[in-house]
């Protein structure tokens, strides 16, 4: 294994992805505590997927799905229990120390919440040029040039929002701020975690908007994390579905959406409020039964089956694995759903006249 | 429609802010119906929050509510606390956001229900047992009997607004409130609550009030839609009419900046700038003004008033998207 250097190779950069995880499992003790039972989580139990420079994977799953952790294992904070995580071909979780710190300049982090992930006594130009004091880029006055620069970046003015502190600002600008701290070294990847989750709806879509921005502008490649299917399938190129620790479905965020193979991902969707203003008339379908079982004692066989509306025996016998149903759309279920017979089978969830100017 | 179960009439909250008057809310008057769901829809400071909590008498001593509020004729402004009490629980009763902190974490979750039974009816122990227990099958919390002797941190929070709304249907309010009740829940759970609220209206005849900062939200289970900016209606209208003929600029917005699934990926959102003006210095004509395309100089003058322009639709604009007709094909 190459330990890579201060940058990586620029050659072989579109032959291999920018980002690949293998089998990733991830899993946590906890005690019993006050009559809930403790045992093993099992967080991420052999997840896999691609990213190629350039594109966005959104990932949508609900609390418990695994999410946040699957991140978290990408950052190698704390690194997998199993399972590879290659960066431009180079393994992180072989890495230590240095190296790994190096390699790891290249992906940054989103949070949800702003102001729990910047420093209330700290300004904002501070904040945003701690990464470049972390990793000695540059000199002092280059430094604060940076900063400045990425400030006007996510639009946030040096001058009048420089000297401030995280509480002086909005929920969308402190947000601003998160994100010129992670774009402050060049990564190559940005990892977002339910990064516009907690924002107001107006000051949402700003926020998107920069994200896309951002990726045209510096070529960025995104992990996108959300509970919020439509809004994950907004920024992503493809869609991956997450329940209780593993993908249930990955492909093209339209195909996805279009034609659900997997009937968690339809389950979703049906449960989404449309904005048709149907009333409760429409309502949609009734939604799925139950809650997710417990991580701690996942069902054998497929994880969804104790809430799907087609689970048989084979489905708690024998675990499905990710196969590809199309052309790279790939779905984990014994029984998919077929594809809708003609493209516009599935009611469109807006005003059935309206086209609105967007 | 017959008369109004709540009439709330030209209502104001004010709350002092270091020596000026910050107005959440500044004029508000609507109706609710038995019967019927009505959301009211804002962002963050909107004032929809603050405007139901003035109804149950939740806010801080600080803030002066003015206005009227008429529940089946008797006046809930200005009430002392016990008299307050009298309404709360049996006429009113609210759902808030965060199962987890409306909740007490050292008490079973079938005392909790049970006390709230007993704060109401002369129920002896047992008795209010049996309601609780029949109360938690109502909101179909699985093994009920189970349940019943939990603590909150046992269960999902799905199942914890299941006992939230159990408590605040323990004396079958006639109104019930709403606060962001599902936005801490995964959509799958927000969907089993919302089937579950419109349920329970069905069979208890209750009225229903969802305060949400969800458009789509309303858009799927309400009757009538409240959109306030700036802590004042800027539109209402029956669910089905005002998304499809949206008459207010800051409306058309919110509606606009929704991810969508229609949408294709990395289109841009229709975006507007600004923010939402300080509540204790509200520019001159319409607060809506500084951030809308389509401002012109009476709107920075002069506020324009809520007024119903078409049947059941209310709106406050001086130029209203399509000049306020249906005319131009949409």
């Amino acid at each position: 294994m190459q330990p890579p250097g201060e940058e990586a190779p620029a050659s072989g950069e579109e032959a291999q992805p920018l980002l690949s995880a293998r089998d990733v499992v991830q899993e946590f003790t906890v005690r019993d505590y006050g009559g809930a039972k403790g045992g093993v989580v099992h967080a991420v139990s052999g997840v896999s997927f691609d990213i190629w420079p350039g594109e966005t994977l959104g990932i949508v799953g609900e609390t418990g799905s695994g999410k946040s952790t699957l991140a978290r294992c990408v950052l190698q904070a704390p690194p997998p229990k199993a399972g590879a995580v290659l960066f431009r071909g180079a393994d992180l979780t072989r890495l230590r120390g240095r190296s790994l710190l190096r390699v790891r300049r290249h992906m940054q982090m989103v949070f949800q919440d702003p102001f729990g992930s910047l420093d209330p006594r700290w300004r904002v130009r501070d904040i945003v040029e701690e990464p470049l004091v972390a990793y000695r880029a540059g000199g002092r006055a280059a430094r604060r040039r940076r900063a400045d620069e990425v400030l006007e970046l996510v639009g946030l003015d040096p001058g009048s929002h420089g000297g401030r502190r995280p509480r002086e600002l909005s929920g969308g600008q402190a947000q601003r701020v998160a994100i010129a701290r992670a774009v402050a070294l060049e990564p190559s990847l940005i990892i977002c975690d339910e990064a516009v989750s907690s924002l107001d709806v107006l000051i949402q879509a700003q926020v998107l908007n920069l994200f896309e921005r951002l990726r045209t502008e510096l070529g960025l490649s995104y992990l996108f994390i959300a509970h919020d299917l439509a809004l994950v399938k907004q920024v992503s190129d493809r869609v991956a579905v997450m329940y209780l620790g593993k993908l249930c479905e990955v492909g093209p965020g339209e195909s996805v959406y279009r034609e659900p193979r997997h009937p968690y991902t339809r389950a979703l969707l049906d449960a989404i409020p449309g904005t048709s203003g149907s009333g409760r008339a429409a309502a949609g379908r009734p939604p799925i039964k139950g809650e997710p079982p417990s991580p701690i004692d996942p069902p054998s066989g497929c994880r969804f089956r104790t809430r799907c509306p087609r689970a048989a025996e084979r489905c708690a016998a024998e675990e499905p694995v990710l196969r590809e149903l199309a052309s790279g759309h790939a779905v984990a279920c014994h029984f998919p759903l077929e594809p809708p017979a003609t493209p516009d089978a599935r009611p469109v969830r807006l005003g059935s006249t309206t086209t609105r100017s967007v | 429609m017959s008369d109004a179960l709540l009439e709330v009439s030209d209502l104001r909250v004010t709350f002092p802010a270091r020596g000026r008057e910050l107005r959440a809310v500044d004029g508000v008057s609507y109706s609710v119906y038995a019967g019927q769901t009505l959301a009211i829809v804002g962002e963050s400071g909107s004032g929809k929050t603050v405007s139901c909590r003035a109804l149950m008498g939740l806010l801080p001593p600080t803030a002066a509510v003015a206005g009227s509020a008429l529940l089946r004729g008797s006046e809930l402004i200005g009430l002392s606390d016990d008299e307050m009490r009298r309404h709360r629980g049996t006429d009113i009763a609210m759902v808030f956001q965060d199962p987890a902190r409306s909740l007490n974490p050292t008490m079973r979750v079938g005392a909790q229900i049970t006390e709230a039974i007993r704060a109401h009816h002369n129920a002896g122990r047992a008795e209010a047992r049996e309601q609780a227990v029949e109360l938690l099958r109502l909101v179909h919390m699985p093994v009920p009997r189970r349940r019943f002797t939990e603590y909150p941190h046992q269960l999902s929070g799905g199942m914890r607004q299941r006992v939230m709304i159990a408590i605040a249907l323990a004396c079958r309010p006639r109104l019930l409130i709403a606060d962001e009740a599902t936005t801490a829940l995964d959509v799958t759970t927000q969907a089993q609550i919302m089937e579950l609220l419109l349920e329970l209206q069905d069979e208890l005849g209750m009225a229903l009030m969802l305060i949400s900062h969800d458009l789509g939200l309303a858009a799927s289970y309400a009757d009538e839609v409240i959109v306030m900016y700036a802590g004042r209606i800027v539109e209402q209208a029956p669910a089905p009419r005002l998304f499809a003929r949206v008459r207010m600029p800051y409306t058309e917005a919110l509606f606009e900046a929704i991810p969508r699934l229609e949408r294709p990926a990395h289109s841009p959102l229709p975006v507007i700038g600004g923010r939402p003006p300080d509540m204790a210095d509200l520019p001159a004509g319409c607060s809506f003004a500084p951030r809308c395309r389509g401002a012109m100089d009476d709107c920075r003058a002069t506020a324009p008033p809520l007024a119903e322009h078409e049947p059941g639709h209310r709106w406050a604009c001086w130029h209203p998207v399509n000049g306020g007709t249906d005319a131009a094909a949409r």
